[in-house]
């Protein structure tokens, strides 16, 4: 059989839309399994400074568990140059929470109905998020997030390795990382690589905005705040932001509890789709 | 206007390794620490600082320097202090700052402070550089956020501007720096501003900035005169496409130059130290040099030559002498022959200012001063009138000094006098 005989329906609806702020984006909508229903619950799902992967198996696995998941492109992740408008923490905070509020997520009686859900840079965002309006979310699940710094544990510098040191950093087997990191791109093509080069600058630059020079803008002194059910999982061989930092969140927040991955590294959503997706959605749906 | 000869010094450490290429990673940022010994440094800064003093003395017109941080090419973290002392110890030639990096001042109000109390001390003679700064320096030293650098440079530019011009007392609200009373205090002898030169890697909306300002464009670069050309013809192109003067005075270029009696003797002399330069001065980790963020999409997508792109570090890695004086990357030579080739440097580039690195890597203090006096004896005067009468009104982009300013070689004894006895009945 031949691969487009094979390749299966899109499991996700692309909308664009515009914010308040005037930042235009798209975000992907997964419908939970068997069609949209009313009831379901809805997860607002913020991606690393990766960005989403043409395939997402964690957003596809909430989805097929009767989630419905609202996954917003962060400015400066897709074609849309609206990324000036966002410049520190509380601006990328607050333009969470306008998806939120354009994507029609937040309930008029101000009922916390909301899940939120964020993978590293995206965890530090959906944590700042509830910091800002903890009666406004439900649950929260961050995966190995960014945000704190611990002067024993100092986290390698991103901003300054090179294309070829991030898949020992970011996965437990450099091997399959290196596969993920460059979907098979051919970089001695100049216009591969000069597109290359503006989604790096455009990306990381962004990225850089809450996470240079040290990825840490303070969430600590609001994390009391955060009273939310909040579900930590982590990569075991996590080597970017290491299992400590799992304690120190869980000692951070009000009411946490850490769920430690064996086999995955920092990229853990694609390296153990199946058992985020079982972690996950038990927290959640408890 | 005559060409301007600014005699350059980048201070770097003399004593880096033989194995430094191999056994450590970069000579920027995260430099081994115990390279540095203190005590050595006590000599050095003197000897680059007699180098300098020795410029004014040849007469070059101008004498550089410039900011680097956690550098073992540059030790010079605050060009100010160097400047300072030879504001003290010279009288004729401009105090070039090429320059400071003014989004790393906190407030940046403190270099229009700086900048104005070393043209109080030198009668005028700054000229006033205001480089965006090298990823190295500004966001890997500095910490600032590369996406957000060049935001925060304009915003301190127009501050420090502000400081200089605006006779009153004002509030500055900006987004990186809030000071509710702005007041300049003291204020530059040259008015409404010293020259400004703004120093560029390569980013071509700093080409928009300079003409929008007038400001000079200064293409400083390690890859010589024969490199720049791609870069400073587009600099030109666009000075037409916004219909400003060609004056060559809009532009300035960085060149690594070594005179000697003959040819053969350039070679014998320097060619070790260039290769030192080059070898070891020039090894910088290519992670340092390109954080996202810190290159605008326009400039990636013109594709702009990096002087720190990883493709030309190993060009460096191969280079040898002969590759260095044809590349261009050095000027080297009988005074015959530099002065044929900065001839065609200054022409094909178009520039009024010429940054002389006279002195590069690990070389001793004679050779720098023979280098330095064979070219400002014999090559210098050849080069000064290349543009003739045509630009004879144009402005020049350079210090004007007070006439009757104070000169150290009249005070220097004067300062250590005793006091004399009062005459007549004290109060």
């Amino acid at each position: 059989m031949s691969a487009t005989e094979t390749a299966p329906a899109p499991a996700f609806e692309e909308v664009v839309i515009t914010t308040r702020r005037s930042v235009t984006a798209p975000v992907r909508v997964y419908e939970p399994a068997g069609g949209a229903s009313a009831g379901a619950a809805t997860v607002l799902a913020l991606h690393g400074a990766g960005g989403w992967l043409p395939g997402e198996p964690v957003l596809d696995g909430l989805a097929a568990a009767g989630l419905r998941v609202v996954a917003p492109v962060w400015p400066a992740w897709s074609e849309h140059t609206d990324e000036d408008r966002l410049s520190d923490m509380q601006d990328f905070a607050l333009h969470g929470w306008d998806v939120a509020t354009e994507m029609g997520l937040l309930r008029a009686d101000g009922a916390a109905e909301l899940h939120l859900m964020g993978h590293s840079m995206g965890g530090m965002i959906a944590a700042e998020m509830a910091a800002l309006a903890p009666q406004s979310v439900a649950r929260m699940a961050l995966l190995c997030p960014a945000g704190m710094w611990l002067d024993d544990h100092p986290i390698p510098d991103i901003f300054a390795m090179l294309p070829y040191q991030l898949a020992e950093v970011l996965f437990a087997d450099p091997n399959v990382g290196e596969e993920v990191l460059t979907g098979g791109a051919d970089f001695s093509d100049n216009a591969t690589l000069t597109r290359f080069m503006v989604a790096r600058a455009r990306q990381q630059g962004m990225a850089g905005k809450i996470l240079f020079p040290i990825p840490n803008r303070r969430f600590s002194e609001r994390a009391y705040r955060v009273t939310v059910p909040t579900l930590l999982v982590w990569g075991r061989q996590d080597r970017l932001i290491p299992p400590a930092y799992a304690d120190a969140w869980q000692a951070a927040l009000p009411d946490a509890t850490v769920e430690l991955v064996d086999g995955a590294g920092h990229m853990l959503p694609y390296e153990q789709s199946a058992a985020v997706v079982a972690a996950v959605t038990s927290h959640l749906t408890s | 206007m005559t060409v301007k000869f600014c005699w350059f010094n980048l201070m770097p450490w003399p004593d880096l390794p033989d194995d430094f290429k191999t056994e450590h990673r970069s000579v920027w940022v995260d430099i081994d620490g115990s390279l540095f010994d203190p005590e050595r440094a006590n000599g050095v800064y003197h000897e680059y600082m007699d180098q300098l003093e020795f410029a004014d003395e040849l007469g070059f017109d101008g004498i550089g320097v410039n900011e680097h941080h956690q550098n073992g090419y540059g030790i010079m973290p605050s060009p100010n202090i160097i400047a300072a002392g030879l504001a003290r110890r010279t009288s004729q030639a401009a105090i070039c700052v090429i320059g400071n990096s003014i989004a790393l001042y906190n407030p940046p109000h403190r270099v229009a402070e700086e900048f104005a109390m070393l043209d109080c001390l030198s009668g005028g003679r700054l000229v006033a550089g205001f480089p965006v700064g090298t990823p190295m320096d500004t966001n890997f030293t500095y910490g600032q956020i590369p996406a957000l650098t060049r935001e925060k440079y304009y915003e301190a530019h127009d501050l420090i501007m502000e400081a200089w011009t605006n006779p009153d007392v004002f509030a500055f609200d900006g987004k990186y720096t809030q000071l509710r009373y702005v007041n300049c205090w003291p204020k530059p002898i040259q008015q409404p501003h010293p020259p400004i030169y703004i120093p560029g890697g390569g980013s071509i909306e700093t080409w928009d900035f300079c003409l929008e300002n007038d400001y000079n464009y200064s293409y400083l670069s390690f890859n010589g005169y024969l490199a720049g050309q791609t870069l400073m013809d587009g600099y030109w192109n666009r000075v037409g496409e916004l219909d400003k003067s060609m004056t060559p005075g809009r532009a300035g270029f960085a060149q690594i130059i070594c005179t000697a009696a003959t040819d053969a003797e350039a070679e014998e002399l320097y060619s070790e130290h260039m290769l030192y330069f080059f070898n070891r001065c020039l090894h910088v980790f290519p992670g340092f040099a390109d954080p996202p963020g810190y290159r605008t999409v326009k400039t990636i997508q013109a594709g702009k030559l990096d002087q720190f792109r990883k493709e030309n570090q190993a060009l460096f890695k191969r280079l040898t002498w002969k590759d260095l004086v044809e590349g261009g990357y050095v000027i080297a030579g009988s005074p015959d022959t530099v002065r044929e080739r900065m001839e065609d440097m200054i022409k094909r580039l178009r520039v009024g200012t010429v940054f002389c690195l006279l002195h590069m890597g690990n070389m001793p203090d004679w050779k720098t001063r023979y280098s330095s006096q064979l070219f400002a004896e014999k090559v210098m005067p050849g080069l000064r009138g290349i543009w003739g009468d045509e630009f004879a009104d144009a402005e020049d982009w350079w210090c004007k000094p007070m006439d009757d300013r104070v000169r150290p070689e009249d005070t220097m004894a004067d300062a250590r006098r005793y006091p004399e006895a009062p005459k007549g009945p004290v109060a």
